[in-house]
């Protein structure tokens, strides 16, 4: 098991926003978490990485508990984060921004260079020197995801990769996230776009007012509409 | 339709940013009762025509016409009182205020008493308020905090600010960006239905092809800065240059599209 | 010609020094985002260890040590700070962050002076530099030569280790997103930790090079701060380039004001920033601030008007205070008009910061303007009283007219910044201007009438002008004018699209700040009989800051509060320690760290939870979640 939460709780001061959390992820597994904005993704992975200050549960990742973890630690240990507003360094080049995430390898994870990721992501090669604030959204993304991989991380965690982006660069963005799942990446992705997740994920996992409400494979959720009508509102 | 009056039009528009063309030479009309979208890549430049249009941003050169009037370079509050409402593509309230009081401010402003001191805004035009509120569907909710409120009601609830001002144009920036799909769905209806009935001319940017093919009656496309293509959603669907260039192969909206539609 | 080429680098000379304490407050605001107040203080550190250093270490080379080592002992003082108190104030708003860090500089002007003594001290002067060169019969200290090669230099190390470095690309990447950097697996803590001791380090060091030129004492802290706020205001904070061009041209005004304008020589430095605001309000080489990120969960409930309970209640108070006269003393009613006297004081911020969210930190100008505009009326024109209490104020309104007209194109800690810098300069033109305002001797015996003369007549006067001041206040938060000034609080982007004229509404709610503090002041003149420029300064704005922070930023009226709790206070604790800024400064700090939402802030959230106890929070859950 790569990782694995359980009894997640979080809260923003007085607000109670997760309701004991349970979920995980297997080796070279791609997990989607569905739910509607505001369901509680987005939280869900800013706790797992330790960005949210106040949480409780248990998050063993590679065997490891890292709960009581900050998050850089975490993030050093080779569970990597993709936030959901990209959060590019927009004053540092993609060189720099790629620079800032670099760390050693890991022996239990893909390894990545710049020149392997510039093959993966053929538009940034072109714009080592540009400033990430220069880019096009869907460049951003780009370069928010191989930021991370510069890290050598085991697991990513990706808020929402296609959101706002043209349905074509979100093509293109599948055929990276399969390309990573081949190098033997563990994924989970944060989604609301349906048929983005058919076409990357194994399983998936639904969130609503802050629980999980259904668990199971991509098969499984299309053999029940009436999750996919309550929860998803498809 | 096609026998209402122009409301918009927007001629050669341009804007560049220290040698970078923002947006080239961009024209096209608006009719009452119209809904129009706008879409293409992220950074081809929507936001920038968008920003243009309501005054935020100063064109470097070409004219905006707003029922025969010229609004170049008028600043946002001018356009504003000319008619324009605008949202915003992440939702811009009073969060310290309740729903109706929300609504209030614009009023107050619509109708020039904000320097009215001995006005109470807690009473201030609370019926045209509640008039406004119930508009939306958010009649039940005067009273709430507007912090408390969920991303839904708060994006029905700028749309009800951005009708204060008797609007004859709204600008939506990405009205349903994260927004669930049956949300999106009743939000545009909405919207819809309110532009039918007061003849408002609607100009929207979207992502969610579903919500653009469904909603919008014609659909103007812009890559780099430039128009490339315009028409009926029919059109822009089949157009090659768009599908190469935005739409792809349809992967990850088209079949969704079918589903909505047949719901 | 040549006296102008002197004047020329003796001005560059002192902008080197200038420039290390700007670029180092720029360097550590970039990554932590805290404009640090105690800049200043650490500057004034590095100048006494420096002294001492010097004056222990023998030769030449003991005296650059000393130089050197005093930067860095400094600067480890830098890195305890930082590690005890700024780690807990990263995410508490950029005010508290300010007010925390004059908490500090207020404990560092008390210790320093039972350390080192309250005289100046001389220290040494730089073996090697001690001469000067002949420049067409004018002499130029090689000293300053040093310090004039010394600046450029500094400049380029720092360039080359923020954009050459691993470290100065981490640094420059958590300058915009701390989170992201500690996402993708650097220790973030300890890079705050190495910018905030560089940062020092540059300040103190600053301060160490001043002493073969300047005599060392306990007032440099708060005259150094000024000029480095006005330098970042005009480069750009967060910019080094900007605060090396901008301290070059602050000291080059400087040093050629003195030659136009000798009394008043700040008013350049004046017209200068003015030019540049207006043309580029985040300086010249800054960048526009993006909008500050609501903290999610910090919900508020949408304000009230008092229901007739409370009304009842606030009348109930009020008549009790009334009856005061009856049982208390003359001491205890003068005591009692003081601070019904800060209520108003304090009310006309809490206006300004409450509802316009503006946290002005020069806030006593408007007060002090107000007392002197009191003291002209009555002791130049002769103006009975009652006049003078109407007229006075309107000098208050005049100077809030002008620089508010300039503070409100800024916002956040650029406004914060810009209105102290204000302060400062009124405070200098009446220490200065020794023929209208007396100087530090100010203007004395402006007593009040026969029929407001007896404690408490003036007391009852005092009270009754307060509570007119904070009803009035009331009325405005809720009347339309209150609703668009918080409007353009809430959000400057919808506030526009619905035509509100954000700036002209500020402006206004500046002025009425400004009047009603006026008021203040004016009734302030008439209680001490006197008026000094101290009236004006710096020590009284903070107090005016404390005051509201400590009724509650978003209360209402909780300055009220605040202000009499304050104020009595601060008479008792003067009457108890000679010690009192470093009392005062510990309870700032403590303040901010453990009660940040203030008295009535802490009990309104306690009546609110227990109103709302079993509220179903999934609501802000989604706000949280779609504010993320």
């Amino acid at each position: 098991m790569k990782l694995s939460v359980e009894a997640l709780n979080s809260y923003y001061g007085p607000a109670h926003i997760l309701f004991d959390v349970a979920l995980d992820v297997g080796d070279g597994e791609v997990v989607a978490l569905l739910g509607r904005n505001g369901a509680g993704k987005s939280t869900t992975f800013r706790s797992i990485v330790g960005l949210v200050a106040q949480r409780s549960g248990r998050i063993v990742f590679e065997g490891r508990d890292v709960s009581d973890q900050p998050t850089h630690a975490i993030a050093s240990r080779g569970l990597g984060y993709v936030p959901e507003e990209r959060r590019i360094f927009t004053d540092l080049t993609v060189d720099e921004n790629l620079e800032v995430g670099r760390q050693p390898a890991r022996p239990n994870a893909p390894q990545w260079t710049r020149e392997k990721l510039f093959s993966l992501f053929p538009n940034l090669a072109e714009m080592r020197g540009r400033t990430g604030g220069r880019m096009s959204g869907g460049e951003q993304q780009m370069l928010t995801i191989a930021r991370t991989l510069m890290g050598n991380p085991s697991l990513v965690l990706l808020d929402e990769p296609s959101e706002g982006l043209a349905p074509r660069i979100v093509e293109q963005m599948v055929e990276a996230i399969l390309t990573m799942k081949r190098e033997g990446l563990s994924i989970m992705v944060s989604e609301q776009n349906l048929h983005f997740t058919r076409l990357i994920c194994d399983r998936a996992y639904i969130i609503e007012r802050g629980r999980i409400c259904f668990s199971g494979t991509m098969s499984d959720l299309d053999a029940r509409p009436d999750i996919r009508d309550a929860h998803l509102a498809l | 339709m096609s026998t209402a009056p122009t409301l918009l039009s927007v001629e050669r528009l341009s804007k560049s940013y220290g040698g970078v063309h923002a947006v080239r030479g961009v024209s096209f009309e608006l009719k009452g009762g119209e809904i129009l979208a706008l879409i293409g890549p992220n950074g081809a430049g929507k936001s920038t025509c968008f920003d243009m249009l309501n005054g935020q941003t100063r064109s470097s050169s070409g004219r905006i016409k707003l029922l025969g009037q010229d609004t170049t370079g008028r600043k946002p509050r001018e356009v504003w009182r000319l008619g324009v409402g605008r949202t915003f593509q992440i939702t811009a309230t009073f969060p310290t205020m309740t729903v109706r009081e929300n609504v209030q401010v614009a009023l107050l402003s619509f109708r020039r008493q904000l320097f009215n001191v001995w006005a109470s805004t807690p009473r201030f035009a609370e019926v045209e308020a509640g008039h406004l509120l119930e508009l939306v569907a958010m009649g039940g909710y005067a009273e709430r905090p507007c912090g408390e409120l969920a991303y839904g009601d708060l994006k029905r609830l700028e749309l009800a600010i951005a009708l204060a001002n008797e609007p004859k144009l709204l600008l939506m920036d990405e009205p349903t960006a994260g927004m669930a799909p049956r949300e999106r769905i009743e939000l545009m209806r909405l919207t819809a239905r309110i532009a039918r009935e007061k003849s408002i001319g609607v100009l929207f940017t979207e992502h969610d092809m579903d919500v653009v093919f469904e909603h919008a009656d014609r659909i103007l496309v812009l890559n780099r800065g430039t128009l490339i293509a315009e028409g009926s959603p029919e059109q822009v669907r089949r157009n090659p240059e768009v599908r190469a260039i935005y739409l792809g192969e349809g992967l990850v909206y088209d079949a969704r599209h079918r589903e909505g539609a047949s719901a | 010609m040549a006296f102008y080429v002197v004047q020329f680098l003796t001005g560059l000379a002192s902008a080197a020094s200038l420039f290390l304490v700007a670029s180092g407050l720029s360097i550590i605001f970039g990554v932590t985002r805290i404009v640090n107040f105690a800049h200043g203080a650490f500057y004034m550190l590095g100048a006494y260890a420096a002294y001492t250093l010097t004056e222990r270490l023998s030769g030449a080379f003991g005296f650059w040590a000393g130089i050197l080592g005093a930067a860095l002992i400094v600067a480890a003082v830098g890195v305890l700070v930082e590690m005890i108190l700024l780690r807990r104030i990263y995410h508490v708003p950029e005010l508290f962050q300010l007010l925390a860090t004059f908490g500090l500089t207020l404990m560092v002007e008390d210790l320093v002076v039972l350390i080192w003594g309250p005289s100046d001290l001389l220290g040494r002067r730089a073996p090697g530099f001690k001469g000067a060169v002949d420049f067409f019969g004018q002499n130029i200290p090689t000293y300053d030569l040093f310090l004039i090669v010394l600046g450029p230099i500094v400049l380029a190390a720092l360039w080359l280790m923020f954009q050459r470095t691993r470290w100065g690309v981490l640094v420059r990447a958590a300058t915009q997103d701390r989170d992201m950097v500690a996402a993708l697996g650097v220790n973030q803590k300890w890079l705050f930790t190495s910018v905030f001791a560089l940062g020092v380090f540059l300040a103190a060091f600053g301060g160490a090079l001043q002493i073969p030129r300047d005599a060392v004492n306990h007032a440099m802290d708060l005259r150094i701060i000024v000029d480095v706020f006005v330098v970042v205001v005009i480069g750009g904070l967060g910019s080094i380039v900007g605060a090396f061009v901008a301290a070059v041209l602050v000291s080059e005004l400087n040093a050629f004001g003195i030659l136009i304008f000798p009394k008043i020589s700040i008013i350049l430095v004046f017209l200068v920033m003015a030019v540049v605001l207006i043309v580029r309000p985040w300086g010249l080489f800054g960048k526009p601030e993006a909008a500050a990120r609501r903290t999610p969960g910090l919900t508020l409930n949408p304000w009230r008007p008092l229901t007739t309970q409370e009304r009842m209640l606030a009348l109930a108070g009020l008549i009790l205070a009334l009856a005061v006269p009856l049982v208390a003393g003359n001491y205890a009613l003068t005591v009692g008009s003081e601070i019904a006297i800060f209520v108003i004081f304090a009310a006309s911020l809490h206006f300004l910061m409450s509802v316009g969210g503006l946290a002005s930190f020069g806030h006593a100008a408007y007060f002090g303007l107000g007392a002197y505009g009191v003291a002209f009326l009555a002791k130049l024109a002769g103006l009975p009283m009652l006049l003078c209490l109407l007229l006075g104020p309107l000098l208050g309104v005049l100077g809030a007219a002008v620089f508010g007209f300039f503070a409100v194109q800024l916002s956040g800690v650029y406004f914060a910044m810009l209105t102290l810098a204000f302060a400062q300069i009124v405070w200098s033109v009446a220490f200065q201007w020794v023929e209208l305002t007396g100087g530090d001797n100010g203007i004395l015996g402006v007593w009040p009438e026969k029929w407001a003369a007896s404690p408490s007549h003036f007391y009852c006067l005092s009270i009754g002008i307060a509570a007119l001041a904070v009803a009035a206040l009331r009325v405005l938060v809720f009347s339309p004018f209150g609703f668009a000034l918080r409007a353009n609080r809430d959000s400057p982007l919808r506030s526009e699209a619905v035509g509100i004229d954000g700036k002209r509404i500020q402006w206004t709610a500046f002025v009425i700040a400004g009047g009603i503090a006026g008021v203040a002041g004016a009734l302030f003149a008439y209680l001490k009989g006197s008026v000094f420029p101290d009236s004006l300064g710096i020590s009284l704005s903070v107090d005016a800051l404390v005051m509201v922070l400590l009724g509650g930023v978003d209360t209402v009226s909780g300055a009220v509060v605040g202000a009499i709790i304050y104020k009595a206070l601060s008479i008792w604790l003067v009457s108890q320690t000679d010690l009192s800024k470093l009392v005062l400064g510990g309870v700032i700090i403590l303040i901010v760290v453990a009660f940040p939402k203030g008295v009535v802030g802490v009990l309104e959230t306690i009546r609110n939870r227990r109103r709302s106890h079993s509220k179903d929070s999934s609501l802000l859950r989604s706000q949280i979640e779609s504010a993320e």
